[in-house]
């Protein structure tokens, strides 16, 4: 029996590990995924070429890592080391020259290619739509993975035990110790308990993963009333962000346009003719048809003059929803910290209806306090932080590293709970 | 046991038993616990445990299997160009209730007015503002408000109404048509009534208001001419003498005055001067208790003490007076106004020509007129004339009047002789309201054009001479209700509205349209220079009021004195729940009318010595009070009955206001439905020309019965074994101080040299490293010499931050919610007439905060900027923090207080229905939406408005600038018309905080400060403008003693 229970413990302790390894492992995915998405994802998708190259498989088309670093971290300064491979990027792409990214280090950007790498792994074939996913299903492959491994050493603990009761009945025998009615496994209590705890764990492990998940949408893409394209206006047409999101500087809400904001340039554009627009389903979409819906709310008949007063409000649907007891602000971000739209927005100007680009966790807010920098010798306001001022000039806090959310307080709980 | 310094409660100034044990424990009821036996023994066992585990199980299930609900975004259909949505804007506008105008921003979020701050460009009340300034704009979202015109009670439309009342004018053959308001103060308004009055020959207006300032007008048109108040300066006065009025709380001006008198007690530590303020009342009033000195006398020697006082000012010897007390006082304050001649002034409160005509007198003995009396600039309010309503009401009887107007007066309730105003009103054919609520007088009236809230109306007013301020509407009415003014014009046959009226009218007197746009944005329009005018005095009715007063008739018997609370008014603030919720500065009490007894008929009337430790307790820890039956003249009503020190040993106090019909909302009633209290108008009489507060012949009976009322008083105090926890104050004498600067730094060095002194104390009292503050540090500082007490910052606070209101039941348990209250301290050994000290107490936001350390799950923690942070999305309930609060500034929510719970209705059986009316859609309006409504089970507590402080930032960063102090104001430092509380970075050198902190360092305390929480709120002592060392437990004389160290200061 002592011998069982040792084995139950060494078994026992071997699955904590098992797990606690896979927990962790996928702590760090989360970190280099997280750093992607704040930093790369504005222009680069996995297998997709965006502005940028898509980055399956970069690490193998660098020739040397240092060089992928030094080009990362700030990509003018390395091409004019006259890298035959960088500039070659650099023509290829246009001329369009790549953020700087100075306070990333090395072991931020090794995270970031190991996200890459697993995400790449994971969706091989460059599908539409698939960029997106790619990460939960890289995820996905790791617990399975795992799991399996549990399962296996399970099972090799089982058949152990079962020899080794084998063993003990066999000496028992020669012995000559009477042995009552063999007890099958599934009755055998130390199996039972066994079982359960494991059960216990694997489905704590899922519910408390699924509790976490309850009330987040990322990717959430409901059909709204008109198929209203930000690809077509803000991508194509290039139409600035703020002439309808007029609030975005100025308070808490971006604010979505009213009637008479759209009215403004489809009074005169009454018909769509640019590229052909696809919807989510693969199916057109009649651009021309989608401009009339809004003059059916707008209460206007083409060539006549128009009554705004006869407008209706667009009950849009409601994408990016955060709770109650959240307090966000458009203009602290976007305004004080010149944070780009695309950051939590993802690449609105590519996205026909518009898609929850981020989960909006807490988690996800933190994460970008942590690595964002404030504008702290731009912005008068930081002024009063001598010391931290004293110290960047004295080299004591590291300058490529700034001064981020963080470090003024900005993961604090009441700067966004109050 | 050496005596206690202050005491909150009667309890404490015995260090009684029952107080003892109260203290130990941190939640004042029984804890919900079934049995302390063992779980086996409660009567909810096992079984009942598994029930709701498997409940809560499968609730959780439901809820998570429940879809994310579809939202919809709606914007503007055509977007205001002013609006952007989530950004206030603020309009200037003018409280005004029954002629009090107050000049108020109002700020409007996404197009509902939610707040009421003070124009700081007022040049009267200077930003300042009162506890029902600030509730006024719940009034506006009343769920009792009338939502529609009617005729007898059915609901009909404007168009049938205005024809019906068309011709019904007509039919009055030329019967004449009374328009009863009370005080006008809206030059255009008295205008657009004048047309009505010369469209209707015959017609008049008649002035009535409940609370009558008829005897000062009359008394300055026998002496000055002019029937009207003049300009009181109190800030010109080094020397004010009060005779009953509370001119603190709620005579004639209290925010205006409130001002003044605050810069008159602020001290510059090096030049430590400041005025003096002697009180002679006769019921503990908030003024009495701010004064430096306070003596008390019966309601009827009113007169007495002014002609004494008056005869002391002139060098006579002073007769009539048998108290010893009192004399003195009377003896030291002519004293004293002699020795500030010009600098002094003398008001008193008491309804009676003679007296105000003997108080005239006084002032023009010591030189006032003009100086601190202004005659250059007089109140519009107070027009009110009680004789011509008397004179209305016969007519009326009479049938002689045709047709009644009414707007603001409600006789029916404040009338002294209400069945008189009731019959009078059955015999006016045509009766019209425009009470924006259904009260007493206008349930009895035919037609009611509800009129808007002043937060939805145009207007204007003038408060006082050439000072004027300006109404313009903040959000679109809500209900089908008109400005009563546009009704007047359209029965006056004029084509424009008011709004083209009122631009007519404003244009034309300020010259352009551009000056009144001009005019409207700011809310005010000043006259270009002011001067402090005179009047020529006749003092030739002096000798007759004086010999009037002296032939009057001693009354011996107990005397009744009714008077305003602070909150309630003359009753207009009945329905307001914040307003009832509002702890009374005086009395602690919550939601009820009560009777107010000196300790000394206690003793007599109720068997209650409060000396003996037993009796007090029974007193005092149980919330029923004996209920007593007050008889006047047959009529009676039956009070529950508080002890208040302060308070004549024959005289008793009852606060008009209350015993309101049920229509006015669900604040003016009981639970059971009956009226919340007793109207007690109809104990006051009209005795010559003015009505009179003031009964004598008061026969009181105990009833053996008791009633409950919720008093916060002894709530949140707390010792430990530790050691005594509640010597959280600070006073001095001016005597001392100017004796001793440094007494009290002096105190705390040596209370905290073991930790290495008041320098070295945040380092080396603990064993915690000391943190960086970089950026900013928030700090407060409260100068107590400066705080009233009135009760403004407790109601602002309420609206900014969404406190709940809990009821009256609630309350009774000790579960009121404010995050600022005001402890009022007793001090000296003298029961019935102590000196009383208030002090604001919030979240202290310690940089050592005993409640951090204790949370399980860190939901209090501490911010970079020395901010004690809430986080009420992860606080548990576990009450540890509010368990290890020294201040006792923690809130829990025992209820579902604010209906945030996901299941709706879930309360209904548990909260009354004022909290239930308070969640209704309309009333919710009044959120503050940057603020979390909080949810059953959490802490909540003061944040110092981290939404503003947020907002206030981001405005700086917006514009790449240093944070400045007016980016950031605190609410209960915007409200507060003393200017007691300063808010900003400590961390600046420029800021006001800082300031404040450096010129006082004397005076300077920290609350608790030996236990090393290192509070962020600062205190400044208060300091009494008396000559003795006193206030320190031993008792205190005012003879002898005194004399001995006015000799000892002055050498």
């Amino acid at each position: 029996m002592v011998i069982i229970r040792r084995i139950f413990k060494i078994t026992f302790v071997g699955l904590l590990f098992t797990l606690a390894f896979s927990f962790g492992n996928t702590l760090q995915a989360q970190d280099g995924k997280a750093l992607f998405s704040a930093n790369c994802a504005s222009c680069h998708a996995i297998n997709k070429k965006l502005t940028g190259p898509a980055l399956a498989g970069v690490e193998d088309r660098w020739p040397d890592k240092k060089k992928l670093y030094a080009w990362i971290k700030n990509s003018q300064a390395f091409l004019k080391t006259g890298d035959a491979y960088a500039n070659n990027l650099y023509n290829e792409y246009n001329k369009t020259a790549m953020n700087l990214f100075p306070n990333l280090t090395d072991k931020e950007i090794d995270a970031i290619l190991g996200y890459i790498n697993t995400a790449a792994k994971a969706a091989p074939a460059p599908a539409a739509g698939a960029a997106a996913t790619a990460g939960a299903e890289a995820e996905s492959d790791n617990s399975l993975l795992f799991g399996i491994l549990t399962l296996v050493l399970a099972v090799v603990a089982l058949i152990l035990l079962q020899v080794n009761s084998n063993l003990k009945k066999l000496s028992d025998e020669k012995e000559g110790i009477a042995e009552g009615e063999p007890l099958p496994f599934w009755k055998n209590k130390s199996y039972i308990a066994m079982g359960v705890i494991a059960l216990f764990m694997i489905g704590g492990y899922f519910t408390t993963r699924g509790a976490i998940n309850l009330g987040r949408s990322k990717d959430y893409q409901p059909v709204q009333p008109i198929y209203y394209s930000h690809k077509v206006h803000a991508g194509v047409n290039q139409i600035n962000c703020q002439y309808c999101h007029i609030g975005v500087y100025q308070g808490k809400q971006a604010t979505i346009p009213s009637v008479n904001v759209c009215m403004n340039c489809h009074m005169a554009i009454n018909e769509y003719k640019g590229e052909k627009i696809y919807d989510e389903a693969g199916e057109e979409v009649n651009g021309t048809a989608e401009i009339k819906k809004l003059y059916k709310y707008a209460g206007f008949e083409e060539g006549k003059p128009w009554d705004a007063s006869k407008a209706k409000p667009i009950e849009w649907v409601r994408i990016h929803n955060l709770p109650d007891h959240v307090y966000f602000n458009h203009a602290q971000h976007v305004k004080a910290g010149q944070v780009a739209c695309q950051t939590c927005h993802g690449e609105i100007q590519k996205m026909g209806e518009v898609k929850q680009f981020t989960d909006l966790s807490m988690g996800w807010c933190i994460n970008c306090h942590r690595e964002t920098k404030v504008q702290f010798k731009d912005n008068g306001f930081y002024s009063i932080y001598e010391k931290y001022h004293a110290d960047l000039k004295s080299g004591k806090i590291d300058s490529t590293k700034g001064i981020t959310v963080e470090k003024i307080g900005g993961t604090e709980c009441q700067k966004c709970h109050y | 046991m050496e005596q206690k310094k202050y005491w909150q409660s009667f309890g404490e100034f015995n260090n009684s038993e029952a107080y003892n044990q109260a203290v130990k424990d941190e939640f004042q009821e029984e804890l919900p616990f079934e049995s302390q036996t063992g779980l086996l023994e409660t009567t909810s066992p096992r079984r009942d445990f598994l029930k709701y585990l498997g409940f809560s199980t499968a609730a959780a299930a439901v809820a998570a299997s429940c879809e994310m609900p579809v939202k919809k975004a709606i914007p503007f259909a055509n977007k205001p160009e002013d609006i952007v949505p989530g950004i206030a804007n603020y309009y200037a506008t003018t409280y005004v209730q029954d002629g009090e105008a107050v000049s108020v921003i109002a700020k409007v979020r996404d197009g509902r007015p939610i707040k009421i701050e003070g124009n700081d460009l007022c040049p009267l009340t200077k930003g300042g503002t009162s506890a029902r300034v600030q509730a006024s704009v719940l009034d506006l979202y009343d769920t009792a408000r009338l939502r529609f015109p009617t005729i007898a009670g059915k609901e009909v439309t404007y168009e049938a109404i205005d024809k019906s009342i068309a011709d019904a004018i007509n039919s009055l053959g030329g019967a004449p048509i009374v328009v009863l308001t009370s005080s006008v103060v809206s030059p255009s308004t008295k205008e657009v009534i004048g047309q009505f009055l010369a469209k209707h020959p015959g017609s008049k207006h008649v002035t009535y208001d409940a609370i009558s300032y008829n005897a000062i007008t009359l008394a300055n048109e026998i002496a000055y001419g002019k029937k009207a108040i003049p300009s009181y300066r109190f800030d010109n006065a080094k020397m004010i003498v009060s005779l009953s009025a509370d001119f603190l709380g709620t005579w004639i001006s209290p925010v205006e005055f409130t001002k003044q008198y605050a810069k008159g007690k602020r001290i510059n530590e090096k030049q430590p001067e400041m005025s003096k303020h002697f009180h002679f009342e006769s019921v503990a009033s908030l003024t009495g208790s701010n004064a430096d000195e306070r003596f008390l006398h019966r309601p009827s020697e009113a007169g007495v003490v002014a002609v004494a006082l008056l005869n002391a000012v002139n060098g006579q010897a002073i007769t009539n007076i048998t108290d010893e007390a009192l004399k003195t006082g009377i003896t030291k304050a002519a004293k004293a106004l002699l020795a500030s001649k010009g600098e002094a002034l003398v008001v008193a409160g008491t309804n009676d020509v003679n007296v105000q005509l003997v108080v005239n007198a006084i002032n023009e003995a010591i030189q006032s007129n003009g100086k601190t009396i202004d005659w250059s600039a007089l109140y519009t309010l107070g027009q009110g004339s009680d004789a011509d309503f008397a004179q209305l009401l016969d007519d009326m009887n009479a049938g002689k009047v045709g047709g009644l107007f009414v707007l603001g007066a409600n006789p029916v309730y404040t009338w002294s002789d209400s069945a008189k105003v009731v019959a009078a009103l059955g015999k006016v054919k045509l009766t019209v309201s425009f009470s924006g609520k259904l009260d007493e007088t206008s349930k009895l009236i035919k037609y009611v054009l509800p009129n808007h809230h002043y937060l939805e109306s145009w207007g204007d007013a003038e408060i006082k001479t050439g000072y004027y301020s300006l109404l313009q509407p903040t959000i679109y009415p809500l209900f089908k209700t008109r400005q009563w003014q546009d009704s007047l014009l359209k029965w006056s046959g004029a084509t424009t509205d008011y709004l083209a009226f009122l631009k007519g009218f404003w244009s034309t007197k300020l010259g352009s349209e551009a000056a009144w746009d001009k005019a409207l944005q700011d809310g005010v329009i000043v006259p270009a220079a002011a001067t402090i005018g005179s009047a020529a005095y006749n003092a030739s009715a002096l000798s007759n009021a004086v010999s009037t007063i002296a032939s009057a008739k001693k009354v011996t018997g107990i005397e009744l004195q009714l008077y305003q609370k602070i909150g309630i008014g003359a009753g207009q603030s009945a329905t307001n729940p914040w307003l009832q919720e509002m702890p009374d500065p005086i009395s602690k009490a919550t939601w009820d009318n009560y009777l107010i007894v000196s300790p000394a008929m206690a003793k007599t009337l109720l068997n209650i010595d409060l000396t003996n430790g037993g009796q007090a307790d029974a007193y005092e820890v149980q919330p029923p009070k004996h209920v007593v039956e007050i008889s006047v003249n047959g009529k009676s009503v039956k009070l529950p009955t508080l002890i208040i020190p302060g308070t004549h040993p024959s005289t008793v106090g009852i606060a008009v206001g209350y015993g309101r019909n049920a229509e006015l909302g669900k604040s003016a009633v009981s639970d059971e439905g009956t009226p919340l209290g007793a109207n007690v108008y109809p104990f006051a009489s009209l005795s010559g020309k003015v009505v009179s507060f003031d009964v004598a012949n008061v026969t009181l009976k105990d009833t053996g019965d008791t009633y409950k009322v919720a008093l916060t008083q002894t709530h949140n105090v707390y010792n430990t074994s530790q050691g005594n926890r509640t010597e959280v104050m600070k006073e001095l004498t001016l005597g001392e101080y100017k004796h001793n600067p440094l007494e009290i730094r002096a105190e705390r060095e040596a209370e905290l040299a073991p930790y290495g002194g008041i320098e070295n104390f945040e380092k080396q009292g603990t064993i915690y490293p000391v943190y960086d503050r970089p950026g900013i540090k928030w700090g407060m500082s409260i100068d107590l010499n400066s705080c009233t007490g009135c009760g403004a910052c407790v109601v602002a606070c309420n609206a900014e931050n969404n406190i709940p209101v809990v009821g009256k039941p609630e309350v009774l348990r000790g579960h009121e919610m404010h995050w600022l209250r005001i402890d009022r301290y007793y001090s000296g050994e003298d029961l019935n007439n102590p000196k009383v000290v208030f002090q604001p107490l919030m979240c202290q936001h310690c940089d050592n905060a005993p409640c951090e350390n204790v949370c399980p799950v860190a939901a209090t923690n501490h911010s970079s900027e020395g901010l004690n942070q809430m986080t009420y999305n992860r606080c548990i309930g576990t009450r540890y923090c509010a368990n290890n609060c020294p201040y006792k500034v923690r809130r829990f929510n025992w209820a579902d207080y604010t209906g945030a719970d996901s299941f709706p209705n879930n309360q209904a059986d548990v909260l009354n229905n004022v909290v239930l009316d308070m969640n209704d859609d309309l009333t919710r309006m009044v959120l503050n939406p940057d603020v979390t409504v909080r949810s059953r089970g959490v802490i909540e507590k003061c944040s110092f408005c981290v939404q503003r402080l947020q907002a206030g930032k981001l405005n700086a960063k917006k514009e790449s600038r240093i944070l400045e102090d007016s980016d950031v104001k605190v609410a209960c430092q915007q409200a507060c018309p003393s200017d007691a509380i300063v808010f900003g970075n400590a961390n600046s050198t420029k800021s006001a905080i800082t300031a404040h902190r450096k010129d006082n360092p004397n005076r300077l305390f920290l609350s608790l400060e030996q236990i090393h929480v290192l509070p962020n709120v600062t205190y400044l002592a208060k300091v009494r403008n008396i000559e003795e060392e006193g206030a320190h437990g031993h008792k205190q004389t005012h003879e002898g003693a005194a004399e001995h160290h006015t000799e000892a200061t002055h050498h």
